[in-house]
């Protein structure tokens, strides 16, 4: 059973991580792509637990923390030092 | 794992296989959101299903799989830590944004942010005015930035 969760999870994440890829590779605005990376980095996680659930194993508990860390002082930064360079405010 | 498992395992085994499917759900749900919804303040709105439900629901199945309770206080220190650092990053990114103007303002139900950036904006033009001249005193300013922000609402501001 392990198994077949595994592979739904696989699959599910995949077309997450693609959805979040696509969102940053369009998006209109700087701030949209660093919310689509932190949502990448959100199912990268999500695939470590999913890892560490079907294999009982916790190797990987510490670089999740790690990549929460990296994805809050990511975002924080980005957004201290976005600024407004259009001359007319479009539709986001 | 013996050949011959228990009804307790099997039942443990499907809580947590169905909380790592719902898990993963949460993430594809995030995508979608982010592919479909029109303006930032409504993409964080559906940013924030994985990082909080999606990432308790994962570490929930991880600590039925492992069968020890000593993992379950650090995986709640794992999910904490994610609990006090998202309100923070989508707070920077949501107040940036609209900084920014990125957002459909037809869309918003209330603006309470409005006056403050209005105000805050109309002191920093009115401080890189007056720096070559005679600093005039706080409360000067304050009745001038008044007037002029009511004025600013009258008519359009004239960049």
């Amino acid at each position: 059973m392990m198994q077949i969760v595994l592979i739904v999870t696989a699959v599910i994440l995949s077309l997450a991580a693609a959805g979040a890829i696509l969102r940053i590779a369009r998006g209109p605005s700087l701030l949209d792509r660093v919310l689509a990376a932190d949502v990448l980095l959100a199912i990268l996680g999500a695939a470590l637990c999913v890892d560490m659930a079907v294999n009982q194993h916790l190797n990987n508990l510490m670089l999740l923390v790690a990549i929460s860390v990296i994805g809050f002082v990511g975002s924080v930064t980005v957004a201290r030092f976005v600024a407004d360079r259009r001359e007319e405010p479009l539709e986001s | 794992m013996n050949p011959e498992p228990s009804t307790v395992d099997i039942v443990i085994d499907a809580v947590s296989a169905v909380f790592m499917v719902v898990g993963a759900l949460m993430s594809l749900a995030a995508a979608i959101g982010l592919l479909r919804f029109p303006d930032l303040l409504t993409r964080m709105h559906a940013a924030t299903k994985p990082q909080v439900l999606g990432l308790f629901l994962l570490l929930a199945s991880i600590g039925l799989q492992m069968r020890t309770f000593w993992v379950w206080p650090v995986l709640l220190v794992a999910w904490l830590f994610q609990l006090l650092t998202v309100p923070v990053s989508a707070h920077m990114v949501g107040r940036a944004g609209y900084r920014t103007k990125h957002l459909h303002r037809e869309m918003l139900t209330t603006d309470e942010l409005e006056a403050v950036v209005q105000a805050a904006t109309q002191a920093a033009r009115e401080d890189s005015a007056d720096s070559p001249h005679t600093p005039m005193t706080a409360e000067d300013a304050e009745i001038e930035s008044d007037a002029e922000s009511a004025a600013e609402s009258v008519g359009k501001p004239t960049e």
